[in-house]
């Protein structure tokens, strides 16, 4: 069987694409996570702010505009299948050439600054910037882009602590549940509690992440995750904190648990957290053709 | 829970009339200002050109396109989107804000803490919020851009919008001590122990 070939200029063509539509239409999962917490809320304010933020979904949609001003940091997760011949050097150099124009030609907010002097290029780009994250996966002959512009509100409620084995289980949800009250408004409720538990310090905030972006009505692969983001999606909703920290119960859409294997002396848990604006975009190229989707 | 429309810029008293849980929609002008604009103001000894007093500013770096010159487009920039982004982070500024510059109104999101409390009951101002990520109905509430100031920061610059129905935003920490963040942080507070109960967590 013959390699499948995916074009250099279709990449950078669908990385502009998908910035500008993640940050556009929201994903389907998310909006029936608003009707969801709607049917349930019970706070009078609550309501109101909920009703906003659907509101504003179809205000996006109808006049073609930005749902949120934050353009955030652009982040690619690109999945490559067997069989399927890239230039993998080419294929990052194409998504950052796509990501400058999306932000020069729609344009967009440049939301990406040199850490040190602030400079802003007005390319959403910079040093390591758009993140990139390459995996080989099993489902031959496809390479699939996902696009995640992630917003610096909810991107600041980021927490890392280096638990040890004697503070349990117990550690690991007392961590998250004082995160998210520390959290509160800022984040931007209702939010996706992503918690990586395990793993090094650095692969458990990349899981912590990878929770907070996933779909929502997905779940933990591993049953020992899946279990514990039941138990802390349920206990979140108890804090009144409420959509935009003004009260309520729509405090998070779900709690997202990733896991990973760690070191029998470290026990380290990481929250990262995705606002209600949790876009994603992404592009599956396959013999088929290209399929756009969340 | 009363609904007040304020014709920008507006007096003191105007501003001791809102209460929180109060509504409030904005109407005339509106100034855009963010984190950088406020570090390069109030640590490194800037001044704007604009006369702040008694107006509004919101926590915003809108999306912009520069376009000709025009009625329209004063400053040669349209709106594209704009948005609101976190306060928390620009806490400190509020003050000076005040003191220096006489702003009366905040327009943000996610609250702000102790010492703007403070600020807006002695000096008495407000903190409006918006409904963070709603930019698309936000922008529907933005006439123009009329001018900008310090735009070598851009897009963290000091914008000056021409609004029309800016709102409704809720009052959200009033002149009078009174803070919706701390009701609700009171009642996390509150519930934490149970929460952590309904975890199987030991005490």
């Amino acid at each position: 069987m013959s390699a499948f070939a995916v074009e250099i200029a279709a990449i950078e063509e669908a990385a502009k694409y998908l910035y500008i539509r993640a940050l556009k239409v929201l994903p389907d999962d998310i909006k029936a996570g608003f009707t969801k917490l709607d049917a349930a809320e019970t706070g009078r304010t609550a309501k109101a702010v909920l009703a906003t933020m659907i509101e504003n979904i179809g205000v996006a949609e109808r006049t073609d505009n930005l749902l949120c001003q934050d353009t955030g940091i652009p982040i690619f997760n690109v999945e490559i299948g067997q069989g399927v011949a890239i230039d993998g050097f080419a294929l990052k150099e194409a998504i950052g050439r796509g990501v400058a124009r999306a932000t020069r030609e729609y344009p967009l907010r440049s939301s990406v600054v040199h850490p040190l002097t602030r400079a802003n290029l007005h390319t959403s780009s910079g040093i390591r910037v758009p993140v990139i994250n390459i995996d080989f996966v099993d489902r031959p002959r496809t390479l699939r882009l996902e696009m995640i512009p992630k917003g610096s509100g909810s991107e600041n409620g980021s927490f890392l602590k280096m638990l040890i084995p004697a503070d349990g289980i117990d550690g690991i949800k007392t961590f998250v549940i004082d995160r998210v009250m520390e959290a509160g408004g800022k984040v931007c409720p209702p939010t996706i509690v992503g918690v990586g538990i395990g793993g090094t310090s650095d692969l458990c905030m990349h899981i912590a992440k990878v929770a907070a972006t996933r779909p929502l009505g997905s779940v933990c692969s591993d049953p020992e995750g899946a279990k514990l983001e039941q138990l802390l999606s349920a206990a979140v909703n108890t804090l009144g904190i409420g959509p935009q920290g003004l009260g309520g119960d729509s405090t998070a859409f779900a709690v997202h648990v990733e896991t990973a294997a760690t070191h029998i002396t470290m026990n380290p848990v990481a929250v990262n957290i995705q606002c209600h604006s949790a876009r994603r975009a992404s592009a599956t190229f396959s013999p088929d053709g290209l399929a756009i989707g969340f | 829970m009363a609904h007040h429309v304020l014709n920008m810029p507006v007096d003191e008293a105007a501003i001791r009339k809102l209460r929180a849980g109060d509504t409030v929609t904005l109407e005339n002008d509106l100034f855009g200002i963010r984190d950088a604009t406020q570090i390069h103001m109030f640590d490194r000894g800037r001044r704007t050109r604009f006369d702040l007093r008694g107006h509004a500013v919101i926590h915003t770096a809108p999306n912009v396109r520069k376009v000709p010159i025009s009625n329209e487009a004063p400053a040669g920039y349209a709106p594209v989107c704009v948005g609101t982004t976190t306060s928390d982070r620009m806490e400190r500024f509020t003050r000076p804000l005040m003191a220096e510059y006489g702003v009366r109104i905040v327009v943000g999101k996610g609250g702000l803490r102790e010492a703007s409390l403070a600020a807006f009951a002695e000096l008495g101002g407000v903190y409006l919020a918006i409904i963070g990520g709603t930019a698309a109905l936000e922008t529907t509430w933005i006439e123009r851009i009329v001018d900008v100031d310090l735009d070598d920061l851009n897009p963290e610059s000091l914008w000056h919008f021409k609004i029309k129905g800016f709102g409704p935003l809720l009052v959200a920490i009033d002149s009078h001590g009174n803070s919706l963040y701390d009701t609700v942080r009171a009642t996390a507070e509150d519930r934490r122990a149970a929460a952590l109960a309904s975890l199987g967590v030991k005490a």
